[in-house]
């Protein structure tokens, strides 16, 4: 049986800094590798690498970091933030990533999620949702979460499949770093429309919070990024945990 | 020398990075007459579709070399699309025959989510080196959507794993290995395979 996958989540800016790192100090600032190396002995089952800082430098730091990264370590990367192009996921395909996520190009050309998936397989094509509540259900935000693409996050989940997607990774806006929980609503709805795997993302303050985005919310795999870096829990904890409550982990 | 068969597969670079972490010479191949006497090793990696790789491997001259390898059975290693491409074909590319080095056909993976993407059991039917120190059930990264359906009397079926039905996760014949997982992306577990593929098999 397919089991549910942990993916701790490292932000990149410039001077491959790793955000939420600094304040505890867990490991060295501009060590990423390091920390990659941790999660992986730790029993990560996939690594995730966002460009938060969407610069020139951000990126190039990024690409260093997955070059890096994918040399010592054989587990699935994945890594975004700020992907436009055809060239971009080359290039990051070519460092050592096997999966790039999109968000924003793909909502401004949803057609960069065919041709990529026509020329790199859907498998490393993950489409990256930033969904915020509007009204009664939720929309796709471009942007980094500030601008409203006016879509249906479930019909755009349902659409960048349809274009050749063979992943989507789901953020809900509202709960991210809020430590209140994944929006399992959010989760179910999408997981029930498509039929990729979906990657829960935003909000989880607790180990509960991660049985429920796999229970209830049909989340087939978990990102995580602060409750890792500032050490609350760590994989084996949650992994056991997730386990003791029946859940098929690695 | 292990030869990489490099047909344009997109993660062919994480398999040579997996060979070089283990210590093992390795040199990428792109045409024909790259396959010749100074190679003791070929792998066929592979993502992507199964129509566009046959297609790659005739127009660069690799699939009459590697039909001539798979006969005089020197020793192989197929990953993922590679495993696939040794059977006779796939419903993903009617038009395009496989190598047809083992009997059967790929087909769509008939569980809910396709790809089948994750870390799934491979559970071992039959011991042999390949598998050497790695347990019976063991976990391995799959990213796939079509695949082998078993057949229980297959003796050259060396493990099996579940989703959507059991299909072929390795398999072997002589020296022609295939697996259906990606070793190289697999963690302790596949560098250990890759291992044991390198050294025994």
């Amino acid at each position: 049986m397919l089991v549910t996958r942990i993916i701790p989540c490292l932000d990149v800016d410039e001077g491959s800094v790793f955000k939420g790192i600094r304040f505890k100090n867990l490991i060295a600032a501009g060590d990423p590798v390091k920390l990659a190396q941790r999660y992986y002995e730790e029993g990560a089952d996939e690594l995730t690498f966002l460009d938060i800082g969407a610069s020139w430098k951000s990126r190039k730091t990024l690409i260093g970091v997955v070059e890096k990264v994918s040399r010592v370590i054989s587990i699935p990367l994945c890594a975004g933030g700020g992907v436009k192009s055809l060239s971009d996921i080359k290039e990051l395909l070519r460092a050592g990533a096997d999966k790039v996520s999109i968000c924003t190009a793909a909502l401004e050309n949803p057609l960069l999620l065919r041709e990529a998936s026509l020329a790199f397989g859907s498998q490393s094509i993950v489409l990256s949702i930033d969904a915020g509540r509007v009204g009664q259900g939720w929309h796709a935000f471009m942007k980094g979460g500030r601008i409203d693409s006016g879509l249906e996050a479930a019909d755009w989940a349902r659409k960048g499949v349809e274009l050749g997607a063979g992943e989507i990774l789901l953020t809900s806006i509202d709960r991210d770093g809020t430590k209140e929980g994944y929006d399992l609503e959010l989760l179910r709805t999408i997981s029930d429309k498509v039929s990729v795997p979906v990657i829960a993302s935003g909000g989880a303050g607790c180990l509960e919070d991660i049985y429920e985005a796999i229970n209830t919310g049909k989340a087939d795999a978990v990102l995580l990024a602060s409750l890792l870096h500032f050490g609350e829990l760590n994989i084996p904890e949650i992994k056991n945990y997730l386990k003791s409550k029946g859940v098929k982990v690695r | 020398m292990i030869g990489l068969i490099d047909y344009g597969a997109g993660n062919l670079n994480s398999v040579q990075r997996a060979f070089e972490t283990l210590g093992f010479k390795n040199k990428l191949i792109a045409n024909g007459k790259q396959v010749d006497d100074s190679l003791d090793k070929l792998v066929v990696p592979g993502v992507g579709a199964f129509g566009y790789a046959a297609g790659e491997l005739k127009r660069k001259g690799l699939w009459p070399a590697i039909k001539k390898w798979l006969k005089e059975n020197r020793p192989f290693l197929g990953i993922c699309l590679g495993l696939q491409l040794l059977f006779e074909g796939s419903e993903e590319s009617p038009a395009e025959p496989g190598l047809g080095f083992f009997r059967g056909k790929c087909h769509k993976l008939a569980s809910v989510k396709v790809p089948h993407t994750g870390w799934n059991e491979v559970e071992v039917s039959q011991r042999d080196y390949l598998f050497e120190g790695i347990k019976e059930r063991e976990y391995f990264y799959f990213v796939h959507s079509y695949a082998v359906f078993a057949k229980s009397d297959n003796d050259r079926v060396l493990a099996l794993t579940s989703y959507g039905g059991n299909f072929i996760s390795a398999i072997k014949q002589g020296n022609i290995y295939s697996v259906q997982f990606h070793p190289e992306k697999s963690g302790p577990a596949g560098l250990k395979l890759l291992s044991n593929w390198s050294l025994k098999c």
